[in-house]
């Protein structure tokens, strides 16, 4: 039924694309359609795969170093009370600058290469998770906090293990909430990163397309983007559900 | 002479002395110079108007608010810390581990060994068996609250105190629980926290009602027979009617 949903939708938006072609009467360097997008995405499918790769991984290994750092940073504010007081607005600090505009200092910094992207990716992603998974830990119901301090006897007694078995069990739909929204931005840092200064990756691709008039080729590298983009969220999505299936959805019940 | 706690004994029940404790929530002073003792091995219920401090009471004993003034020890000077188990009017189920998991809690919590048989033990006891894999979502109000008991049973603490335990099921669930607990219960020293007058005579050895504030305790007598009495034997009626007098429900209400 989902996979049925999911071709019809997509069925519905090739046939719009190509009805949006013939009505505009627009050149084929303008807008290409859907077959010759398609036709590039097959016959240079070896070629985009490999710059799809590049981008992958440097989604991937930011994703991987945002969550840690951002996990990390939220569990040292949550645990010490002066790390609350510094580190707090490093970390508010830290989304205020936008992204766009240190893309070229980390290129200058980091390189040409998957460094700069990954560094991009990383802050992208280090935010939502790191303020998100805070806002859990915070949020434990004291109830059971105080419970937890019967157990171990005395609300300084064992921490850690408080920490380990009640918050931050806690705190996991919260930190998925932030691990979704990690996962739909992570592209976008990768992207930036590539358009500022690379040698590969699909925005890098699409930048060579775009100035060489290759229209069909950029659209394909955009499709191609926007697929690793829906099946890392989907991905993202699918693994969290898995992780905190005790958590109650309680949204009406579609007949899915 | 110092008793020597051996592994796995329950400890020494022991008097609950509340010695001259002053307390103030939200800026009202609700305990100034209050004394108590909950005597030992005994069930002594506290009734009273809610806002009275009733439960802050119960969470000063448990050593979960800053006194102001005064100390809560047992019988001979020494500290409670480590002696208490509590149990809240919601189960405080952890809703991500499984019913025996959530029994286990305090020693996961205390960095013990999983004593998974004695979680099943426990579950068995308090009529679980074959619901120990499930999670509390998929358990009645009812189950829920077994499982409480079980988790308090499992911390095995000579000192127990329950704040309106029973108070979120129905009045057939309430009637079993009670008389399951006062089983499970007998010989600890417990202070139970109810609303419900028939409970108070129903389970308690003593019965205290407290008014104030400040707060202060006044003790109404206890229908003959062992716990758990029934509702309609002996002079049952009689206390109950004392009891809800006391309480200030049937008093003639006088003009000024």
């Amino acid at each position: 039924m989902k996979g049925l949903r999911l071709i019809v939708t997509l069925g519905g938006l090739i046939v719009l694309w190509q009805v949006v072609v013939w009505l505009s009467g627009a050149p084929p360097y303008l807008l290409p359609g859907p077959v010759e997008t398609l036709s590039i995405l097959v016959t240079r499918a070896g070629f985009i795969a490999g710059h799809a790769w590049v981008t992958l991984a440097e989604i991937l290994i930011g994703l991987t170093l945002g969550t840690a750092l951002g996990i990390a940073s939220a569990v040292v504010i949550a645990l010490f009370r002066p790390a609350r007081r510094w580190l707090l607005p490093i970390l508010v600090t830290s989304q205020a600058i936008p992204v766009f505009a240190i893309a070229p200092l980390l290129v200058l910094w980091l390189g040409y290469g998957m460094a700069s992207k990954v560094g991009m990716a990383t802050l992208i992603i280090y935010f939502p998770v790191a303020s998100s998974f805070l806002d859990g830990l915070r949020r434990t119901d004291p109830r059971w906090i105080d419970l937890a301090h019967t157990m171990t006897g005395g609300a300084k007694a064992r921490p850690l293990a408080v920490l380990r078995y009640v918050r931050i069990p806690a705190a996991m739909p919260a930190l998925a909430s932030g691990l979704r929204v990690a996962a739909a931005v992570a592209p976008i840092g990768a992207v930036v990163g590539e358009w500022v200064g690379s040698g590969a990756g699909l925005g890098y691709l699409m930048l060579q397309a775009n100035a060489r008039v290759q229209i069909d080729l950029m659209f394909a590298a955009l499709i191609t983007l926007a697929t690793l983009a829906v099946g890392l969220y989907f991905t993202v999505d699918f693994v969290l559900r898995r992780i905190i299936h005790w958590q109650p959805d309680t949204l009406p019940h579609t007949d899915s | 002479m110092t008793i020597q706690r051996a592994r796995g004994d329950s400890g020494t029940p022991s008097d609950v002395v509340i010695d001259r404790l002053s307390l103030a929530f939200d800026e009202a002073l609700l305990f100034e110079q209050f004394s108590a003792v909950f005597p030992c091995g005994q069930t002594s219920c506290l009734l009273g108007p809610s806002g009275i401090g009733k439960s802050t009471l119960l969470r000063a004993m448990a050593g979960l608010v800053r006194l102001k003034a005064g100390v809560v020890r047992d019988g001979m000077g020494h500290s409670l810390t480590g002696r208490i188990a509590y149990m809240d009017q919601s189960d405080l189920l952890l809703p991500w581990l499984t019913a025996r998991e959530n029994v286990g809690l305090g020693r996961r919590l205390r960095g013990a060994p999983h004593d998974a048989a004695g979680a099943d033990r426990l579950l068995a006891r308090v009529g679980l068996a074959g619901h120990e894999d499930k999670r509390p979502a998929a358990l009645s109000g009812g189950m829920r609250q077994r499982v409480a008991l079980a988790r308090m049973l499992m911390e095995d603490r000579p000192i127990v105190l329950m704040d309106e335990p029973f108070s979120a099921v129905d009045a057939l669930t309430r009637f079993r629980l009670q008389d399951l607990a006062c089983e499970v219960l007998a010989g600890r020293t417990v202070v139970l926290v109810t609303h419900d007058p028939q409970e108070a005579l129903r389970l308690g050895n003593r019965i205290f009602v407290m008014t104030g504030p400040p707060a202060q305790l006044d003790e109404s007598p206890v229908p003959q027979g062992t716990t758990p009495r029934a509702p309609s034997g002996g002079d049952f009626p009689e206390r109950y009617q004392d009891l809800m007098t006391r309480l200030g429900v049937g008093e003639p209400v006088t003009s000024p």
